[in-house]
């Protein structure tokens, strides 16, 4: 590798807006405003080299936006994104950076052309970098590829249809690592599939990162996964990260209100009969967001200030929360 | 591979289907005797030589002057209506390919791009779509029929009128293959394999050919069988209508024109027997349409 940074992946206040507005006619003659979606709100984060970045949150806090900009899927509304210390779009208009990256989707329904066959769609990346050049080389390094997964070199005879969920995971795993890179998005990778299933693929992740010295940017919605991933540890909320730090310390020491209502709900076998918050209200709309603290409606501890001032990111020890109470000492209860 | 075709859903439901298979014989026989007509045919209707006007207007082999020469009888000019029917199958048949092949480039191509590309791209195209389809057919291909004879000098015309009538037909049929297409790509644009596909940094036009493409043929091609009976019958209303191919180059639409002249002077089968053969035709491909559609349609097996 010629260019190697500590840092892989940074990203420096990155906001990202969704146009949702109505068709241009239809705006006008209702005399109605275009409107935005704040997607992702004032995101910052760097994911050393070799570690897991993982990020959780509620469906429509803005994750799975991130990843995608990460990739460089969406370009940010403002804000930097840099890969190996260069811009992001800079890094992506070069192949032999652009190889480097690469990504592991939620749907292993949806992620595999249903009409290619399995070992087509391995070499993809390989035939699109242009890799390899012959047959037989790229038929070598495919099957390599799907032994690495888990899988038969036979394998790639066959269409998608024919595996089940797990195995086609490890499929898409199979594509992601043909390109040789260093550098995994990985938007939810184990919720569409079962608990069992689950521990297998998040094993065969982490063995692969050892081996290979790969970096995650790991999204999911379930602790127990992320706690399992992640070395440093996110936690969205609408659109926003309330709370980071090393994963640990995150779970052990939980500081946001919003971090304690999650892990709160964890199911847990020494909790049985102890009666338990439940996550009470709704995620308000990204569309309309509540002025101030976007988490006040929900938050047992909003005040006044809470309600108009957004809060910061400020360290407390090795992590970074955004609460008005957490700094204020009001949240030690 | 050839083992696995025939054990497949898809060879299953054809066999169980009477009418599938009925329609598939009557369509291939259609296709063999048209294609096969120079070999097949009695007699050669172009071969001026061999035609005699002492054989004109016989009654076909049934009836009580017929001949077994001519089994179907002979026209006007005595021209053999058997071989005539088979020569004319083949012009029907392959301007319908034709028209239905530019109908299907055309409009995969305006589909893919509208819905892959969606904004402006996507709103001018389907705008242009809509135009098109508020427009019959027929008129459109009249349209540009008459154009096409304005424009170009007579002889050349009537050597090219193959072509203009597979563009008057083709470009009135091209708007259904532009929406479903487009339908398709909305979809099948959203799905993850895309999106790695684009992470990859692959091209937009090689993600539409061998991405997007193959997922969205299926119900194309169910709509292109049908449409091609329905291009067969264009090209006989034209031809019928007389703005379409010269008695010099009869297809059945044609044929059946020739023959309406003697229907009331009592020489039906001239132009019963292409009515007819184009009838059957047209049916047996709407039946396989029809089949197909279900076939194909996961919901309804």
């Amino acid at each position: 590798m010629s260019e190697t940074s500590a840092v892989v992946l940074e990203a420096t206040g990155v906001t990202r807006l969704f146009d949702v507005s109505r068709p241009w006619l239809q705006r006008v003659l209702v005399g109605e405003k275009r409107r935005h979606l704040r997607a992702v709100d004032d995101v910052s984060f760097a994911i050393p080299r070799g570690t897991t970045l993982a990020l959780v949150g509620e469906s429509g806090c803005g994750k799975s936006t991130v990843a995608r900009l990460a990739v460089g899927l969406y370009g940010p509304s403002s804000g930097d994104i840099r890969f190996e210390g260069q811009a992001l779009s800079a890094a992506r208009s070069q192949a032999a950076l652009r190889r480097r990256m690469n990504m592991i989707f939620q749907d292993p329904y949806a992620s595999l052309n249903p009409r290619w066959r399995v070992r087509d769609i391995v070499a993809e990346p390989i035939r699109a970098f242009r890799l390899l050049s012959s047959a037989a080389e790229i038929d070598a390094r495919v099957g390599e590829l799907l032994t690495q997964v888990g899988l038969a070199a036979a394998d790639g005879e066959k269409y998608p249809h024919e595996f089940s969920g797990g195995q086609r995971q490890r499929i898409s795993i199979a594509r992601a690592l043909s390109s040789e890179p260093d550098f995994l998005v990985c938007d939810e990778p184990t919720s569409a599939l079962d608990v069992s299933v689950q521990a297998q693929i998040l094993n065969l992740m982490k063995e692969l990162q050892q081996r290979l010295g790969l970096t995650y940017l790991f999204i999911s919605h379930n602790l127990a996964v992320v706690r399992h991933m992640a070395d440093r540890l996110g936690v969205m909320y609408l659109g926003r990260i309330v709370e980071m730090g090393p994963g640990e310390e995150v779970f052990r020491n939980p500081r946001h209100p919003y971090t304690r209502m999650l892990l709160e709900a964890i199911p847990d076998l020494d909790m049985v009969g102890v009666a338990r918050t439940p996550v009470g209200g709704e995620v308000p709309s990204p569309i309309n967001p509540p002025p101030g603290c976007p988490f006040h409606p929900r938050c047992k501890l909003a005040n006044d200030r809470c309600r108009v001032e957004k809060p910061a990111h400020v360290r407390v020890g090795e992590v970074e929360v955004a609460c008005h109470a957490v700094q204020e000492g009001r949240a030690e209860a | 591979m050839l083992a696995r075709f025939l054990d497949s859903d898809f060879v299953y439901s054809f066999r169980r289907s009477p009418v599938a298979v009925v329609s598939t014989l009557v369509v291939l026989a259609c296709v063999v005797g048209a294609v096969g007509a120079p070999w097949l045919a009695p007699h050669n209707p172009f071969d001026l030589a061999s035609l005699s006007l002492m054989d004109s207007l016989q009654p076909p082999v049934f009836m009580a002057d017929g001949t077994a020469a001519h089994l179907l009888g002979t026209d006007d000019q005595g021209r053999d209506v058997l071989s005539a029917i088979m020569y004319g199958t083949q012009i029907s048949l392959m301007i319908g390919f034709l028209a239905i092949i530019f109908a299907l480039v055309v409009g995969i191509t305006v589909g893919l791009v509208a819905g892959y590309m969606g904004g402006a791209v996507d709103a001018l195209l389907m705008r242009v779509t809509d135009v098109q389809l508020t427009f019959p057919s027929i008129l459109i291909a009249l349209l540009v029929d008459g154009v096409a004879r304005a424009v170009l000098p007579r002889d050349f015309h009537d050597r090219m009128q193959i072509y203009v009538l597979v563009f008057a037909i083709g470009i009135a049929r091209w708007p259904q293959f532009a929406r479903t297409v487009r339908g398709s790509t909305l979809v099948e644009r959203g799905r993850e394999y895309v999106m790695a596909a684009k992470v990859i940094g692959l091209s937009s036009p090689r993600i539409m050919a061998s991405h997007i493409l193959p997922n969205v043929l299926g119900p194309v091609l169910v709509i292109a069988t049908l449409n091609l009976g329905l291009a067969i019958l264009d090209e006989a209303t034209l031809s019928f209508l007389g703005v379409g191919l010269p008695p010099t180059q009869p297809s059945l639409g044609t044929l059946i024109r020739i023959g309406n002249d003697f229907l009331f002077s009592g020489e039906w089968w001239v132009t019963i027997f292409p009515g007819v053969m184009l009838a059957v035709m047209v049916l047996s491909i709407n039946l396989l349409g029809d089949w197909l559609r279900d076939a194909l349609n996961p919901r309804l097996r």
